[in-house]
């Protein structure tokens, strides 16, 4: 580091101490993907929280809020964990928010009670991530909540045999795990179930065994970015959808950014999801004018987006109820029961679990007007996180 | 028997890809004893270019290959004249890594900052697109491009360095630099064109091989150790070793792959460490290196 960043940094710092001092700044740690192959949804978060404040403003009573972001830039709980020392230690936020993956949230999830800081998880979607700490709150989704309609709905459309493909890690068994026990006790067979490494880019011989497998139906979840695509065109190119194997995923495997690169041939896939960018709503609608409005592109919004917003959301009731003291107890307290009318459509934070409720849609890919969309069909009104909770 | 027929389909085209990226790293460290570990990187521009000319360009994917690499090898120009020129041959491995490891992250940034961190797709034409039926099975129909395509650059390479005169003399500055200068042969100019070749083929499999390796920012650093690993397994500089150390381990890695996934890279290792272990120098290697 040469003398002219050392003296820049150095006033950083002393302007970072001021800002403490008097007490007004509050300082909210983001940690999202924002490099790597993973950077689209970091950047989501960013264009989510931006829009928030761009409707909301900066100010909560006397109090400034200020976004610090990091970059988790993948699975590595490491990193992230150090990411979150680093937040909390030298800038001290008070807030802590974002992190895409499971791992990375678990990895911080034990810092969060010594030092008195709530998370809002605006996407990780592992079930027991808000078990680790009384300070979580999570404004994504999880596997289970988003599963279970998946299985139903493919029962109810007549598959017998299914081979269940997931990610090996956190997520991917939850997802697993879920659709087998919604579906098997639908009464449905699971005859296969195959966990990918997440490293994995070549699916084809994956595709290949899940033939050999004779399912009728194939579910899959791999975490969005650039394995789902490689899943769903070895799904295209090997032939299964042409032999008649139905594909039935959440919608992390078919996010609106990719399904250009999808294409034609992906139309019909259907998913359950809790946002597609599509979604009819005048909230919606407002918020992706207000994202178009901060620059962003319409081409690259994905639900972290949502997820985000309405995690800035919780983030400002907080510290409005605290009044910008660090007092996670009551900011936690402050949002449990919230309902509210999200772009997603109508949602509350479960008190006893601190997950978000939401519709979760069921979806196809369908080109309207030329453009390729995740059109919603039929409504699973409510759902919980079904492996927190049961009704 | 179908499903061994299957594998063997998906390790053959998994192969060829590893085979048209690698050998041009083999080129490199047999002959001018660099170990370029930024070739993946320049895979990798090769991609992105090769992206880029489709998406934005709307030209057909051949031209689009044919830009890729002519635009890698262009990019790669100023790198030979300023850098790689030092270190053909003579200095040692650790300056060797070193710069490639710098460089690596230097495009790494670049690309990042001009494509942004995001997947980029290579949209195949509609020829090239979709399931096509081979009896047993349905395959892409891109993987039986990949495989004819990694067929005739081995067929190509054997007949430049075995049968030209341009071949003649690769050998002989390989065999005795100093005995080729004093022959006449201008060292320096089949050097550099024999980087450009190693440039160009890796240019050439960062596109055709974009469907199973796709192409991201750190497309350079992620396959880097398979990369290495096919030259170490088949020997620095040969064209045969290179061919068959992908191949095995292609077949190695779709194998595993297939009937037991959640191994994941492990049969891919567990096969290198055989192979090494029984060839210290790779398959085709000689001692000398």
């Amino acid at each position: 580091m040469n003398k002219g960043a050392q003296s820049i940094l150095a006033l950083a710092i002393l302007g970072l101490m001021t800002g403490t001092a008097s007490a007004d700044v509050i300082k909210v740690g983001v940690i999202g993907t924002f490099s790597g192959p993973y950077a689209l949804f970091g950047k989501n978060f960013k264009m989510g929280i931006d829009a928030w404040v761009a409707q909301n403003g900066n100010k909560i009573g006397n109090n400034t809020v200020e976004f610090v972001y990091k970059d988790e830039e993948g699975p590595n709980p490491a990193k992230s964990k150090a990411l979150a020392q680093e937040l909390l230690v030298r800038d001290k936020v008070q807030y802590l928010a974002g992190i895409y993956f499971t791992p990375n949230a678990l990895a911080v999830a034990p810092l969060l009670e010594e030092s008195k800081t709530p998370l809002i998880v605006m996407n990780a979607a592992t079930s027991a991530i808000v078990e680790k700490s009384p300070y979580i709150v999570r404004t994504s989704f999880t596997m289970w909540q988003n599963t279970v309609p998946a299985a139903k709905v493919a029962f109810k459309n007549g598959a017998k045999k299914v081979a269940i493909a997931v990610s090996d890690y956190g997520p991917g068994i939850d997802a697993e795990a879920a659709f087998k026990k919604t579906f098997e006790g639908e009464g449905g067979a699971v005859v296969e179930a195959v966990r990918i490494p997440l490293a994995t880019t070549d699916f084809s011989p994956i595709m290949q065994r899940i033939k050999d497998s004779g399912a009728d139906t194939i579910f899959t979840f791999l975490p969005s970015g650039p394995p789902t695509l490689g899943f769903v065109k070895a799904y295209l190119d090997n032939g299964l959808k042409a032999g008649g194997v139905k594909l039935m995923s959440t919608g992390d495997v078919v996010t609106e950014p990719d399904l250009p690169n999808i294409g034609d041939p992906g139309i019909g896939i259907l998913s359950t999801y809790h946002y597609s960018v599509s979604h009819d709503s005048k909230e919606n609608a407002a918020f992706l004018a207000e994202l178009k409005k901060g620059g962003a592109s319409l081409d690259e919004v994905t639900m972290t987006s949502v997820a985000a917003y309405d995690g800035a959301r919780l983030i400002y009731k907080m510290i409005e109820a605290t009044d910008g003291k660090r007092d996670p107890a009551k900011a936690v307290d402050a949002v449990k029961d919230m309902k509210w009318v999200s772009p997603r459509g109508p949602v509350s934070i479960d008190p006893t679990t601190r997950h978000i409720r939401q519709n979760v849609y069921l979806r196809s890919v369908e080109k309207v007007d030329g453009k390729l969309i995740n059109k919603e069909s039929q409504i699973f009104a409510d759902q919980p996180d079904w492996a927190l909770s049961t009704k | 028997m179908r499903t061994i027929f299957s594998i063997m389909t998906d390790a053959v085209a998994y192969g060829m890809v590893l085979f048209i990226i690698s050998i041009g790293l083999s080129i490199m460290m047999g002959l001018m004893r660099v170990v370029n570990l930024a070739h993946g990187a320049f895979a990798m521009i090769g991609g992105y270019l090769a992206s880029y000319a489709i998406r934005d360009l709307h030209v057909h994917y051949s031209v689009a290959i044919l830009m890729a690499v002519i635009g890698t090898i262009i990019v790669s120009i100023p790198f030979e004249i300023l850098l790689y020129r030092r270190i053909y041959r003579k200095s040692d491995p650790l300056i060797q890594v070193l710069m490639t490891i710098g460089i690596t992250f230097f495009i790494i940034g670049i690309v990042n900052f001009i494509f942004g961190p995001s997947l980029k797709s290579i949209p195949l034409p509609q020829t090239l697109s979709g399931p096509l039926d081979i009896g047993f099975r349905m395959l892409p129909t891109h993987r039986i491009f990949v495989i004819a395509c990694g067929v005739v650059t081995a067929l190509a390479l054997w007949l430049l360095i075995e049968k030209t005169e341009f071949g003649i003399k690769l050998r002989a500055s390989v065999d005795h630099s100093g005995m080729a200068d004093a022959l006449g042969i201008r060292t320096e100019i089949i050097y550099a064109v024999t980087f450009a070749l190693a440039i160009g083929l890796g240019a050439f499999g960062g596109v055709v091989g974009a469907e199973i390796l796709p192409i991201e920012p750190f497309y350079a650093l992620r396959y880097m150790v398979t990369f290495l690993v096919v030259v170490s397994v088949g020997g620095a500089g040969s064209i045969l070793g290179a061919l068959s150390a992908s191949l095995l381990l292609g077949l190695a890695d779709t194998t595993g792959k297939y009937l037991a996934p959640e191994f994941g890279d492990f049969f891919f290792y567990l096969s290198v460490i055989f192979i090494v272990f029984l060839f210290p120098h790779g398959l085709f290697g000689r001692s000398h290196a």
